[in-house]
């Protein structure tokens, strides 16, 4: 009899009723094939695989991470309150100790969603993450949490919300942004300046193989965590770097994404982008399974799988360990990093237009945060969309010192409805969101 | 006029139903080591005067394949399994003659790797001289493709008596519980043949040449002659007979919690609206989780004969059973012991539940009565806790489609049906704790004997269409036709309903009556590039359970001529 060596939990929600549009990658059909290989695989009667039933997040659970625009329920479906809701239930299952690991294999993802949601972009309307992350420290008093993104897109949105928070390690692997959308998460993307060295961005040129994954997270990201010391380790688990996948160029297997799972050893996995969904997609999904649970792979591969045609060459293997030593000294380095990016002026300020490829919206972006040596700093976002207009999003970080609760309060109260259309105080130390009223 | 029998472990039940209602019913010992006379003496006395011309058919539920699973009984069987990558298959295994040969298919049903039938001749000799006479056959994925299982059964077919084809026994897909299932077909299919023939036989020697057909865990039953094809569906019918003998009397909406109390355990099912709800994959039995549909149960150890403890003050019921109540003639106090001292029943040796209550009285400090009364709530509360854990396990059944678990809405039971022989007993202090009705199914002691008179005949079919393949293909039912590109969902379930049809006149369904549904349809696009290429459509119909037409609940009796 198999018997899973950890107890994982397994929210699985394929949504067989939902779809960006009929023809988009993101449609009824994308877990079809995974739930047919799961099924048959017979995972779920293997004694210590646990299946949960999704929760469905509630507006304060979105509103503890997102400013929506103009509200919720405009930029969610019911399907993302049953995504996100399903990246909560494993997270409480974990943390109640119901389960050792757990992985929500839910859609629709959201990695690309940043703080600020006008709509949604690379498939993304709210941060499925960063949703659950926030509540288990709501809940749970977790405090260190490491987030390792192994989707072949840069998680330019969950680095956008977390860019900030010197308690949430942010490391992103993903094809090199010059050849692949959002075309961000470069070497020097490295956090602001409240939590320099807390982002790390490692960039992989296109056709990277198992070799050259699996190297990097041995070699670069599991010391890193080391170092850090997260109490909750989440892999925002995406499949795209698998070699069959339509929409990007990397040669990962299922064999090595199960690899991957059992060196990373996290405690949560959400399932974020892949689309071969015939290819990969139930494949790599089985060996994430297997691979959390402690149980063995070496059987798993995708039919008429041959390593050698995927192989990456020499130049390759020689790139991602460079790549990989700028990154762990720019770690070690990280608090010299800090002085340099201090001593820049107006380094508390950024001023950014966002795409939204998929709602098909711009946003301009312009942010000022505290600096601040005892949190995160309170943080300021004033955003306009061709299609909404202006508005002012104040944020509290979780751990905010008095300083920076005066100073978003003060930005928050001394605000007009004459300049914004909107404006809003996140509030996380009360757990409060606000939105000023017009006639105040 | 219908006999029904129920094989249950103390008692066997059988009831003989006519146009007048119950004419007879009886209860005779079951003695395990011989079921075959328990049966016969089972029939012989619910016959017993009655002219066999009158009598249409007889449906049997037994214990006999359950037995021989549990007790490890089973005869040598050889089984071939392909799994190509995934999971090892060999972490399957089943018996003492399990091969694994290559040959694979992917989840579209497609062959990645061609079956070695060389493998699969080699297997061949091993099995004759382990005494194989009967083989089962399986392959990942051959729901969608049954091609490698039939040619496996081809090579095999003229060294066995019979071969067991995986996709023939269930829809589902599941490769684990495929194993399981096949091999359990085979393994029961000898006993369960030599058995009911036997049976009949014997039957026709008294006269009584009627139809013969068997209860199933999913509450319906099959004709004697489709269950040479499906003998593992006969495992586990017992729980499924009470349920099928409460919904005579179940209320037609809203939801009920049915419970049969029994000497040993308390056994509960669900009702939706008048019809029971199944469980999601199949039974399990001793090692064995397999596919065979059956209706969600949940059992604990609670019943009339249970063994009372007390632990640090503590009073708990079961799980254990020592023998028979004191009351007569058993060793430990039982909740029987505490109706007897509370004169709930008449009849037994009082003095004897009097002298096994009094040390639990002494050490509660509670007179003789009041000890009585809370063992009783002991055991009534512990039957609450159980119905309370299976509806959490109910209400927790993932779904998977936005709009399920947006409408989805919990499931509470408001009406509480008891059956068995502490029925009414039982169902008076229940009343103090459900919030809701709670009644005595009438003819409690046997109504499980009359849920088996009265089940109608069940089938279910799974059909997968690939319009990009241009294959339509309902394993189970030995169907695979070549479709259209232009097939749509509505084609499908005209496909499966008519497929279904079939299926259910083979099992002996009356075709004036059938109640066919669509439980399940889902057509996805299937897109490639920026081309739809086709469609995966998946259909499942099924019959559900029910009883059969022509029965009339209110006044108990059969309104059919035919019957």
């Amino acid at each position: 009899m198999l018997q899973a060596k950890n107890k994982t939990g397994l929210v699985f929600f394929p949504a067989f009723d939902w779809a960006i549009s009929p023809t988009h990658p993101e449609r009824e059909e994308r877990l079809l094939y995974t739930q047919d290989q799961v099924f048959e695989e017979g995972l779920l009667d293997i004694d210590g695989i646990v299946e949960f039933k999704p929760d469905l997040v509630t507006i304060k659970d979105v509103q503890r991470v997102h400013f929506c625009l103009p509200d919720p329920w405009a930029v969610m479906t019911e399907s993302h309150f049953i995504s996100a809701g399903g990246a909560k239930t494993i997270g409480m299952a974990v943390m109640e100790g119901k389960v050792d690991r757990g992985f929500a294999l839910v859609r629709p993802p959201g990695h690309h969603a940043n703080r600020v949601v006008h709509g949604a972009r690379g498939f993304c309307n709210v941060n499925i993450e960063a949703i659950m992350i926030e509540y288990l420290r709501r809940a749970y008093g977790v405090d260190r949490i490491a987030i390792v993104d192994t989707d072949c897109h840069h998680g330019d949105g969950t680095q956008d919300i977390y860019w900030h928070d010197p308690d949430t390690l942010f490391i992103s692997i993903h094809q090199d942004g010059r050849t692949l959308y959002p075309g961000s998460g470069f070497l020097n993307e490295i956090g602001g300046p409240n939590a320099v060295g807390a982002t790390i961005n490692i960039p992989l040129p296109p056709h990277t193989s198992d070799e050259g994954i699996l190297y990097t997270i041995k070699e670069v990201v599991m010391p890193i965590l080391a170092d850090f010391k997260p109490e909750l380790i989440i892999n925002s688990a995406g499949q795209d770097n698998h070699y069959s996948d339509p929409i990007t160029n990397m040669n990962f297997s299922a064999r090595g994404y199960a690899e991957l799972t059992r060196m990373l050893q996290a405690d949560i996995a959400v399932l974020e982008g892949g689309y071969s969904i015939e290819g990969a997609l139930p494949y790599v999904n089985t060996g994430i399974i297997l691979a959390m649970a402690g149980l063995d792979f070496h059987n798993l591969a995708e039919p008429n799988y041959d390593p050698e045609r995927y192989r990456q060459n020499l130049s390759t293997t020689n790139y991602i360990e460079q790549t990989g030593m700028r990154v762990l000294k720019a770690w070690q380095e990280r608090l010299k990093l800090k002085k340099l990016i201090r001593e820049e002026p107006e380094c508390g300020q950024r001023t950014r237009r966002i795409y939204y490829d998929t709602d098909n919206i711009y946003e301009t972006q312009s942010e000022t945060v505290r600096i601040c040596d005892d949190c995160g700093g309170a943080l300021r976002i004033e955003s306009a969309s061709d299609s909404k207009g202006s508005i002012l999003a104040v944020h509290i970080p979780r751990k905010a010192c008095k300083a920076c609760k005066e100073q978003a309060y003060q930005w928050y109260e001394s605000a007009e409805h004459s300049q914004f259309k909107q404006i809003f105080l996140q509030d996380r130390p009360e757990d409060n969101f606000l939105e000023k009223k017009k006639n105040a | 006029m219908i006999i029904g029998l129920d094989v249950g472990g103390t008692h066997t039940d059988a009831v003989l139903i006519s146009h007048s209602g119950i004419e007879k019913e009886v209860k005779v010992p079951t003695d395990e080591g011989h079921l075959f006379e328990t049966v016969l003496s089972g029939i012989e006395a619910v016959t017993a005067g009655v002219d066999p011309k009158g009598i249409r058919r007889a449906v049997l539920s037994t214990t006999l394949a359950a037995n021989i699973v549990v007790q490890q009984k089973l005869p040598p069987v050889g089984m071939i399994v392909a799994g190509g990558p995934g999971l090892d298959p060999a972490e399957f295994r089943v018996g003492d003659h399990y091969v694994v040969v290559k040959g694979a298919l992917d989840h579209r049903g497609r062959e990645i790797e061609a079956l070695a039938e060389d493998q699969v001749e080699a297997a061949i000799e091993g099995f004759k001289k382990g005494g194989v006479r009967f083989v089962g056959v399986a392959t990942k994925f051959s729901v969608h493709n049954p091609d490698h299982e039939k040619r496996m059964a081809e090579i095999l077919a003229p060294h066995f008596e019979r071969v067991f084809l995986g996709h023939q026994l269930s829809g589902n897909l599941n490769f684990p519980r495929r194993i399981a299932t096949t091999y359990l077909n085979a393994a029961v299919y000898p006993i369960h043949r030599d058995f009911f023939e036997a049976v009949k036989k014997s039957l026709a020697q008294k006269g009584l040449d009627v139809p013969l057909r068997i209860l199933k865990p999913d509450g319906g039953n099959m004709s004697f002659d489709s269950s040479f094809d499906d003998p593992a569906q006969t495992i586990l019918s017992g729980p499924s007979a009470s349920v099928m003998g409460a919904l005579a009397y179940a209320p037609r909406s809203g939801a009920t919690l049915v419970l049969d109390i029994g000497g040993t355990t308390t056994d509960m099912a669900v009702l939706i609206d008048g019809v029971p709800l199944l469980a999601p994959q199949g039974i399990e039995i001793g090692p064995f989780k397999t596919l065979i549909r059956a209706l969600q149960t949940h059992s604990i150890g609670v019943g009339g004969d249970s063994t009372i403890h007390l632990e640090d003050g503590r009073l708990t019921v079961g799980p254990d059973r020592t023998g028979r109540a004191m009351v007569y003639g058993g060793s430990a106090p039982t909740p029987t012991d505490a109706f007897c001292v509370l004169g709930l029943i008449n009849g037994g040796d009082r003095d004897r539940s009097v002298q096994g209550l009094t040390p639990i009285a002494q050490k509660l400090g509670l007179s003789l009565e009041n000890a009585a009364v809370a063992i009783f709530d002991q055991a009534c509360r512990q039957i609450m806790a159980g119905a309370k854990e299976m509806m959490a396990r109910i209400n927790s059944k993932p779904v998977y489609t936005v709009h399920e678990l947006w409408e989805g809405s919990e499931i509470k039971p408001r009406h509480m049906m008891v059956l068995g022989a502490p029925a009414p007993q039982f169902a008076e202090k229940l009343r103090t704790m459900f919030d809701g009705n709670v009644t005595v199914v009438p003819h409690w002691h046997v109504a499980n004997a009359l849920g088996c008179a009265l089940a109608r005949t069940t089938s279910e079919v799974t059909l997968f269409a690939d319009t990009a393949e241009q294959v339509a293909v309902a394993a189970g039912e030995h169907f695979s036709r070549d479709i259209p590109t232009d097939f749509n969902l509505e084609n499908a379930q005209e496909l499966a309903l008519q497929l279904l049809r079939d299926k259910a006149l083979r099992r002996g369904a009356n075709p004036e009556h059938l109640e066919l549904e669509v439980t399940e349809a889902y057509q996805f696009n299937m897109i490639r590039g920026f081309h739809t290429i086709g469609k995966n459509i998946r259909v499942r119909a099924q019959i559900k359970p029910g009883l059969i037409e022509g029965y009339d609940p209110v006044g108990g009796k059969l309104r059919r001529e035919d019957l």
